[in-house]
């Protein structure tokens, strides 16, 4: 084990020091995504709430912000989702089962799943934006007569890039209703071809008992809020999940800040209320 | 109202309009039924039509050199199929293929576009609903552009 990883020693921070986390198994989503099955070390369930995230690393190549994908009600798992877009993503999805990982988390505010409870819940997600979303869907789904219609808007840029494709008719089949689309596709594909927002337009969503999760790139989630708006959702209605350059995880750093919030302490989720002032000033 | 004029009204592209313009657009559609994978029609052509879904999914196609068949878009139940036919040279631009048994309404344009030129408020109710059309479908074509899911954050 590296030494990084050891067990953390008596009056060292658990919140500054990874924790030791062993590949379990390992499957590819897409050509460059991945996602990892994790046991903590310790034997410890890594408690958390859904659309929180860890700092994830694998040794030497540094720490990046990914959320937890897994069942909040099996936290003895930890699941990632992770797509490789550089070195030390690429490094982590390099990793095969028996590799050991570095966690330190959970950080940040979670969904506001129990909020939401006699709502019409809609899942919005574009690419992986799906990884941080199924924890929620998973809530929901062992909940399921606590909440309205559940319906998941999923889009995606082809149909190999669709992460958890092997999963939809599950859900399906629990009580979510699935709409996916993808921005291309060849002949072969009998989907839906567009873009996510279009989804939301056909949905027939019934905007006063309607809230939206919604997370995916920060422009294909504006797109997605000017819909939903225009489709007479409320904006105190609408929750995002955003990403920053998240460092320390835990507000001390100031990396990841955004107007007067700073992501990993504060978000990632927010209602779009509060984060749209922010999200348009090109500074930031 | 007659059965057309009905179905017509439901679709979003023609709600709200009045009866007697309602009336006017059924004058000129007909029902019409497409098996799945069979063209409803193909780029170059003349636009002397335009189509309303009424079950089924029309994929709109481009033909690239070496490329084969892209999918560009699907369209589905309530949509209109179509925008060619209100600008000159009233030619279509992609192909039009029925991934599903569809049935549809289909417009006889030119008499549709005689009736505009008849009643400008026909036309100009029209033009208004496909003006809004088109930008949502712009809108879309710019995101589909920005390619929202490619790799932006090569830092990671």
């Amino acid at each position: 084990m590296l030494a990084q990883y050891a067990d953390i020693p008596a009056g060292v921070s658990a919140a500054t020091v990874p924790a030791p986390f062993q590949v379990i198994s390992k499957c590819q989503d897409t050509p460059d995504t991945y996602t990892f099955e994790l046991e903590g070390r310790s034997g410890t369930p890594l408690e958390f709430l859904p659309g929180q995230c860890t700092m994830l690393s694998r040794g030497g190549f540094g720490e990046v912000p990914i959320s937890i994908s897994g069942d909040p009600d099996a936290p003895e798992r930890l699941w990632h989702t992770v797509r490789s877009l550089g070195l030390r993503t690429a490094a982590i999805c390099a990793s095969e089962p028996g590799d050991v990982l570095g966690v330190r988390g959970p950080w940040g505010q979670p969904w506001p799943v129990e909020y939401l409870e006699g709502s019409d819940v809609v899942i919005a997600a574009g690419g992986i934006g799906l990884a941080p979303l199924r924890s929620a869907i998973l809530w929901l789904l062992a909940r399921r007569d606590r909440y309205g219609r559940l319906l998941l808007l999923y889009g995606a840029r082809t149909p190999d890039q669709l992460v958890y494709a092997d999963q939809l008719q599950a859900w399906q089949e629990r009580g979510l209703e699935v709409l996916v689309t993808v921005d291309s596709a060849g002949p072969e594909w009998l989907g839906n071809v567009g873009v996510v927002t279009k989804l939301a337009r056909r949905a027939a969503l019934d905007a006063p008992r309607t809230a939206v999760l919604c997370c995916g790139p920060e422009v294909m989630m504006k797109f997605m809020v000017d819909t939903l708006l225009h489709l007479g959702l409320g904006s105190e209605r609408i929750y995002v999940s955003m990403e920053r350059n998240m460092q320390c995880g835990i507000g001390h750093c100031g990396h990841c800040q955004l107007g007067p919030t700073l992501i990993c302490k504060h978000g990632p989720v927010y209602r779009w209320s509060r984060i749209q002032p922010w999200i348009d000033v090109k500074e930031l | 109202m007659q059965a057309l004029e009905q179905l017509i009204s439901a679709s979003p592209v023609f709600e709200g309009m009045q009866e007697k313009h309602l009336k006017l657009i059924a004058d000129c559609g007909r029902s019409i039924e497409v098996d799945a994978d069979k063209y409803l029609f193909r780029a170059s052509g003349a636009a002397d039509m335009f189509w309303l879904i009424r079950t089924g999914t029309i994929a709109l196609e481009l033909h690239g050199a070496g490329r084969g068949a892209v999918v560009i878009e699907t369209l589905h139940a309530g949509e209109v199929v179509g925008w060619s036919w209100l600008f000159a040279p009233y030619r279509l631009q992609f192909d039009g293929r029925a991934i599903e048994p569809c049935s549809l309404v289909a417009f006889d344009a030119p008499r549709l576009r005689a009736k505009c030129d008849e009643d400008h408020e026909l036309g100009y109710q029209l033009m208004q609903r496909f003006a809004a059309h088109m930008a949502v479908a712009l809108t879309a074509t710019r995101m589909q552009l920005l390619d929202v899911y490619g790799n932006a954050r090569a830092v990671r």
